[in-house]
């Protein structure tokens, strides 16, 4: 299971990384391993949107499960990815890069109080098999 | 022992292989005081017996193939071709369970298939589920879809007044736990007030859906397609409910710019069994389809290489997303989809055609006669399908127990539903109605009751 | 080399000018049509009637079914379809009559579903019965939207938290949500019961109720039942019963005297009609007294007492708080005939039999393959029972390819990964209806499938090679969507 030092990441298994006044959202490695083949991607925010921490962002779907998504700052939302709805495999190929979700920008900067490092995730994540 | 085939010799060969003396110790986990109740019923019968008995109690019981029905307002006598029932009939359809192992299912995955292709290919949209339980219903999901399609963010479901009452009522109930939802339909006034023009003016920015019916409650047909551009103008989605036997002949939702579209399929081969089980209708524009609750199949391939038929985008569903799926519904109406299928692919084009050009052509004949006939009226001043209103200088229920002594099942009392239409019948005709029992109608409805043999 | 069994669509056997069907020339007049309300286009295929009679019975030969074979679907009641149900539904007395006729035209059909109310009421203990829910699910919400009207009608509008065990149908949470609840899973214990302590926990002023499935998705009399049951009942909250397993109960044990408030039948479950590969069923709900008068309805009614020269009459009745109608009409008559038959014919100790077949079936099997599949809960079962199959010594075969490999021995698969709480369940119901030969078979077959597993696993994982159809690539459906044609 891949985990990329510097992020950050949430109990629902959403990763973030944080650059200056920007974040960019996505879901993790372990999170697309356990839903399988990613069938379908709904980014149900767009531009302009201003979202809160916690605020459902998309739904991502298998043939066996769907999930919702949450982003886990607070910003607006500046870029929404398009080519993941398109090919929504990439999140099996790329959680971390080519599947990124949505990117949020925040002038009083990113907070993100309450969420895990990298080791601290690898922890809850091996504490649950 | 009836449908139970054991011998009590395998019974004792049994209990002793699971180590036990009796049934009773079966039973052991149920606290005592409740264990084996007093159950006050009679005892059983053979099939000859209940046989009989059934039949005397259906023998109780007027059958519409015994009287001439004028009798519609969501549920209408057709002819059922002997080809339905003889393949419906095969246990290998009615006694197989959801198609969950789709390597012994693509009978049923195959039939669904090709019923929600007839759907949406009749009612000019992109995409049809495998069926909900009937048309209210379908309504009631059309609703959820909507409300599920703007997060809650929307209340307001404008109904037509011309919308079934029952239907109404049954989105009523679904709906009034959800979260502020309101369902406005605007009071009845008259039948000429029952306009998409006087509906247009009611949709405003907190509106989440605007649903009619095609043709109305009272029969009455519409082209909605400028009336779809507003309501799309203030973002609301527009559904439709419809009679799939008139879109024989009309105008489909789909061209007029329906993002839903419901609707009652029990015209479609299904017989009227004192309302029910029926069919609910369900389709959608290919964008909304994984907001549209209720089974789907789509095509794929095995690992043969053969094309074949799964339940497909299950992840939306009850058993999966649990309390999150956006409806419990389980089941679908499969074998009376399957029963629409074989209606639809056995009259094809030209049988569909052909059966709604009789409804309406007869239809307008039994309207043309009866408002020649003093003291009645037709209510319709627009185009109408095979039903219309008409208004009786008695009340509808004197003049039906009258018919019904002549062998006709008069149309529906209005006044059962919408208090304020006193003395207004709406009839409906098929293609089962000739000349001669319109005739005969007619006759009966003037006073005119010579010659009569009944 | 195998056969191919792929069958061309309606479609594709469509031949332009091709009528299945002749309707009568008109005798009237044409009507003047509607022109700018005309369709241009009507896509439907052109057959002939062979054409369709040929299609369509060759699908149904693509498909397994009860009457092909032994169904052992947890949950799912696959029972004998009797045909004499079939026969009288279609009774003209009872196929043939418009839902809006008047009463007086329909008092043998009224006379069955008043009896069957009643029928219903006797084996439940329950005071009152509506027959109008289409199907279980169906059934499930009108029972817990009568919680929601109870509660609301007594201004504790604050009740909002429904609980329901961690084994429990998905249809369970789905209805609460619709009903407006909140749904708070209560866990199962070591011995497949409900666990007070975590129920403990939610009986407060919020609680609104608990849905309980009797026997539970493991196959279980709940030992804790009747203090679960008080428990909720003491903090002030109703009991709602999920009637799927009713079959292992019929003359066992009255729900209603067990202290739940409101159940749901599955017809087409327990009284043994049709499945129709996927419905249409139908989801009597029943209640106690304090419940009745928010029943969907209309439910038939003796509107006019019998006197001593005419029997009743019967009509239709609206219960006074009604949560309103749940249908376009009554119900699923014709279902309703279908179990009204069965019921005819199985009598006061035919029904008696049928749970203690069905629990003696279930138990029969469950001993003859404990010792080679886990068996997670054992202790005497109902109705059915849940094996996990997780083999240490077979780490690679999981619930799917067991359930996979049953195909090619021509039995359907048990329900697999069901109840979640057992990570690699087989659910097996063998109902009542099925012959201690045939279990005899099944037996043989699980246990030959428990040997391969061990030996030649590779076996398991391409299975089904029998059946006319392989494994399906689903995420292929699902990407490419194809729903129409």
């Amino acid at each position: 299971m891949n985990i990329i030092p510097g992020f950050f990441y949430s109990k629902n298994d959403e990763w973030v990384e944080v650059k200056g006044t920007k974040a960019t959202v996505g879901i993790t490695d372990f999170a697309q391993n356990s839903l399988s083949d990613i069938v379908f991607v709904e980014i149900s925010v767009s531009e302009g949107d201003h979202v809160e921490a916690s605020d459902l962002i998309g739904t991502v779907e298998s043939v066996k499960a769907a999930s919702d998504v949450y982003t886990p700052v607070a910003g607006v939302v500046v870029a929404a990815n398009e080519s993941v709805i398109d090919n929504p495999e990439l999140i099996n190929a790329d959680p971390f890069g080519k599947a990124w979700l949505i990117q949020v920008e925040n002038e009083d900067g990113i907070d993100t109080s309450g969420l895990m490092n990298a080791e601290e995730y690898k922890t809850y994540c091996e504490g649950r098999g | 022992m009836m449908f139970i085939p054991h011998s009590d010799a395998e019974r004792d060969e049994m209990l002793a292989a699971i180590g036990i003396q009796s049934m009773d110790d079966l039973f052991e986990a149920i606290p005592k005081r409740y264990r084996f109740p007093k159950i006050n019923l009679h005892e059983g019968m053979t099939e000859i017996e209940a046989s009989a008995q059934l039949k005397e109690i259906a023998e109780a019981d007027l059958s519409v193939e015994d009287v001439s029905c004028f009798l519609g307002a969501g549920a209408y006598h057709h002819y059922i071709p002997a080809v339905i029932d003889n393949l419906i009939s095969r246990g290998e359809f009615y006694t197989a369970y959801t198609p969950y192992q789709p390597e012994i299912s693509q009978g049923t995955l195959q039939g669904i298939f090709e019923y929600q292709s007839l759907i949406a290919r009749l009612t000019g949209m992109e995409a049809a589920n495998a069926s909900h339980y009937d048309g209210a219903t379908a309504c009631a999901e059309a609703g959820i879809l909507a409300y599920h399609q703007f997060r809650g963010k929307r209340k307001k479901i404008l109904v037509s007044p011309g919308l079934h009452p029952h239907y109404a009522a049954v989105m009523q109930t679904y709906l009034e736990n959800f979260d502020g939802v309101h369902i406005e339909i605007p009071e009845f006034k008259s039948l000429d007030s029952v306009t998409p023009q006087n509906l247009a003016d009611l949709i405003d920015e907190e509106t989440a859906m605007v649903m009619v019916q095609y043709p109305d409650f009272f029969g009455q047909l519409f082209d909605y397609s400028e009336f779809a551009e507003i309501v799309h103008a203030k973002g609301a989605l527009f559904c439709m409910s419809v009679n799939p036997i008139a879109l024989g002949l009309l105008k489909t939702p789909g061209e007029m710019g329906a993002d839903i579209v419901v609707g009652e399929g029990q015209p479609l081969g299904i017989p009227l069994s004192l309302g029910g089980p029926y069919l609910g209708l369900f389709a959608a524009k290919k964008d909304l389809i994984r907001k549209v609750s209720g089974r789907i199949v789509g095509e794929t391939v095995d690992n043969r290489g053969q094309k074949a038929y799964v339940l497909t985008l299950t992840a939306r569903e009850q058993h999966i997303r649990r309390e999150k799926a956006t409806s419990n519904i389980c089941s679908n109406q499969g074998l009376n989809a399957l029963t629409a299928a074989i209606y639809l692919s056995l009259l094809g084009k030209k049988g569909l055609q052909d059966v709604a050009r009789l409804c309406y052509d007869k239809a307008h004949y039994a309207a043309e006669r009866i408002s020649k006939i003093p003291g009645f009226h037709v209510l319709n001043s627009t185009p109408f399908f095979h039903e219309f209103a008409v208004a009786c200088p008695a009340p509808v229920s004197e003049i039906n127990e009258h018919l019904l002594h002549h062998g006709i099942l008069g149309g529906l009392d209005l006044s059962r539903m919408i208090p304020s239409l006193q003395n207004v019948m709406l009839i409906a005709v098929t293609e089962l109605n000739s000349k001669e029992a319109i005739d005969d109608f007619c006759r009966i409805l003037s006073g005119d009751e010579n010659d009569d043999e009944s | 080399m195998m056969m191919n069994r792929e069958q061309k669509t309606i479609f594709e056997l469509s031949s332009e000018g091709r009528n299945g069907f002749r309707f009568p020339k008109s005798d009237v007049k044409a009507a003047e049509l509607p022109n700018d309300l005309m369709r241009e286009t009507l896509p439907l295929p052109e057959l002939s009637e062979m054409d369709v009679v040929r299609h369509y019975t060759r699908l149904s030969a693509l498909n397994y079914s009860v009457d092909t074979g032994f169904y052992p679907l947890g949950s799912c009641t696959m029972k004998y379809n009797p045909k004499i149900c079939e026969k009288a539904a279609r009774f003209s007395g009872f196929s043939q009559l418009h839902p809006l006729q008047p009463v007086e035209t329909v008092q043998g059909a009224l006379l069955i579903l008043y009896e069957m109310q009643e029928i219903l009421q006797e084996i439940s203990g329950f005071h009152a019965a509506s027959l109008t829910p289409a199907a279980g699910a169906h059934g499930e919400f009108s029972g817990v939207k009568m919680i929601a009207a109870y509660h609301n009608q007594r201004d504790n509008s604050r009740r909002k938290v429904m609980l329901i065990p961690d084994s429990a149908h998905g249809t369970n949470p789905a209805s609460s949500v619709m009903c407006g609840f909140r749904v708070q899973p209560v866990n199962t214990n070591e011995r497949g019961n409900i666990d007070l302590k975590s129920l403990a926990a939610y009986c407060n002023d919020e609680l609104a109720g608990i849905m309980i499935t009797n026997p539970n998705t493991l196959g279980l009399f709940d030992e804790n039942l009747i203090e679960a049951i008080d428990m909720v009942h003491q903090a002030g909250g109703l009991v709602y019963g999920d009637g799927a397993n009713m079959n292992a109960l019929l003359g066992i044990a009255k729900p209603a005297e067990l202290g739940f408030d409101v159940m749901h039948f599955n017809l087409h479950k327990t009284f043994a009609t049709p499945h129709g590969g996927g419905g249409p069923g139908a989801g009597a709900v029943c209640c106690t007294e304090r419940l009745r008068d928010f029943l969907p309805g209309p439910i038939a009614a003796v509107i006019e007492p019998a006197t001593d020269e005419l029997p009743p009459l019967y009509g239709w009745k609206m219960p006074e708080k009604s949560i309103g109608q749940v249908g376009s009409f009554w119900g699923h008559f014709d279902v309703i005939v279908k179990a009204y038959t069965y019921c005819l014919m199985l009598g006061r100790d035919g029904l008696k039999r049928v749970a203690e077949f069905a629990t003696l079936n279930a138990n029969y099997l469950m001993s003859a393959l404990k010792d080679v599949y886990p068996l997670p809960y054992d202790r005497i079962c109902m109705h059915e029972f849940v094996l996990d199959v997780k083999w240490p010594d077979a780490p690679d075969v999981r619930a799917l390819d067991v359930a996979k490999r049953l195909m090619d021995y021509d039995f359907h698969p048990p329900t697999n990964y069901f109840p979640l709480i057992v990570h690699e369940a087989l659910m097996i119901e063998p109902t009542e209806t099925e012959s201690k030969q045939t279990l005899d078979l099944f037996i043989e077959a699980m246990r030959s499938i428990a040997k391969e597993a061990h030996e030649q696993p590779e076996l398991l994982h391409d299975a089904p090679v029998n059946t006319p159809f392989g494994r399906m690539d689903e995420v292929k459906a699902a990407k490419d969507l194809k729903i129409t044609e």
